[in-house]
């Protein structure tokens, strides 16, 4: 049994942060739990923290295409944060662009896209 | 290569008339020099290499590149790069070593045919030697210009914030896969670094855009949006332009503008910010 990735729910959004290094069980696993927690929760928006992540293969990049796709389906937007320019690097070298996947710099800037698109106030309520 | 007998009879060749040998050698190589080195450095370092072959020798040395030689070979790099320094060109310095040749050839007139022997294999050598100088010369070029070529990278791909959360990068020169590699990774750290949301990059400094350059421009871009951040290219001048087409190269969705100032204009759009000009302060 390997690893699972937290989802957690912040407000309507969901924040899944990738702490550890993927392995492809993880990764369908991660799938398999996000699709349940957006139909569970009701949430708009999933923002994927990949800050800490350093390796990624064509597998990874493929299942954040996918993973966007998915949670497009049950309308939620999602936004892929934190990258690293040389995981950028190794994804554009792979010839994978993620064309449908909304990116951003930070958690921040990832949470703000969302709100934007939910058509809520800029700034945070709190 | 040189037989143990052979080295033998060279060194002692060599050795019974050194001084005067060397002297001549000396001598000649100063002529063909036409004195534009001084006669004191040049007499060190070739008596230095003298004693150091006939030293080679005595071991019953090979080949050059026989371990006996490894004295010599250092000697002679050191002087294959000092001549390079004070702008002699490498034949000259091969020449030096060739004339060591001429200098033994009175000598065979009164010598034994083993003598004449031996010279033939010391005069395979010295061209050995001669060869040598010219690797050593290329090898010293070699690591000049590739030292050079790593300087210029650095000094050429500067990432400036021009405002907050714009960045910019002025490419100037040739592009290459190498730079763009540069130019990119750092464009792309100066995104995280910066936290900026736009880049701009400014190619005026580019004299010709083909599909390469192109390519090594689209990917950065891709690269840069995959982190989140939008890319626009500034500065394609007209020429570039009808280049661009021409080639058929797709700048799709990507931002393009003819000036760094409209590309700047764009971004600071696309961050929230407005240029305006205050009324009644208009130069």
């Amino acid at each position: 049994m390997s690893e699972r990735v937290p989802v957690l729910r912040i407000g309507d959004v969901l924040l899944v942060s990738i702490q550890m290094d993927l392995e492809d069980q993880t990764v369908m696993d991660l799938q398999e739990d996000l699709a349940e927690r957006i139909v569970a929760t009701g949430a708009r928006g999933v923002v994927i923290d990949i800050t800490a992540v350093e390796i990624v293969d064509s597998f990874v990049g493929r299942m954040l295409a996918t993973t966007a796709s998915i949670s497009r389906m049950l309308d939620a937007e999602t936004v892929v944060v934190g990258m690293r320019p040389a995981v950028a690097i190794t994804l554009v070298e792979l010839g994978l662009s993620l064309g449908g996947v909304r990116t951003a710099l930070d958690l921040e800037k990832g949470l703000a896209i969302l709100r934007r698109r939910s058509g809520l106030p800029d700034a945070d309520p709190a | 290569m040189v037989g143990p007998d052979f080295s033998e009879r060279l060194a002692n060749l060599l050795s019974a008339d050194g001084g005067r040998l060397a002297e001549a050698w000396v001598e000649r190589v100063s002529t063909s020099l036409r004195n534009r080195m001084s006669t004191v450095e040049l007499d060190r370092e070739l008596r230095e290499l003298y004693d150091a072959l006939v030293e080679a020798l005595r071991r019953g040395a090979g080949g050059v590149h026989d371990e006996n030689f490894s004295e010599v070979r250092a000697l002679l790099t050191e002087i294959s790069r000092n001549r390079a320094r004070q702008g002699f060109t490498p034949g000259e310095t091969a020449v030096s070593v060739f004339a060591l040749k001429e200098v033994l050839e009175p000598g065979l007139t009164s010598g034994s045919s083993a003598d004449i022997g031996a010279y033939l294999r010391l005069s395979r050598l010295l061209d050995e030697f001669g060869l040598f100088t010219m690797e050593a010369y290329s090898q010293t070029r070699e690591e000049i210009i590739s030292a050079q070529a790593e300087q210029l990278l650095e000094l050429s791909t500067p990432v400036v914030k021009i405002w907050d959360g714009v960045i910019a990068v002025p490419l100037v020169g040739t592009l290459d896969s190498a730079r763009t590699q540069v130019v990119m990774e750092k464009l792309l750290q100066a995104l995280v670094d910066t936290g900026s949301e736009q880049a701009i990059i400014d190619i005026t400094g580019v004299p010709a855009v083909d599909t390469q350059v192109a390519q090594h421009l689209l990917k950065t871009i891709v690269a840069a949006r995959l982190m989140g951040a939008e890319c626009t290219v500034s500065g394609i001048r007209p020429q570039i332009a009808q280049t661009i087409v021409a080639l058929g190269i797709e700048f799709g969705d990507i931002v393009t503008k003819a000036s760094l100032a409209d590309a700047l204009r764009h971004a600071l759009g696309r961050t929230g910010a407005s240029v305006v000009a205050k009324a009644g302060e208009r130069r």
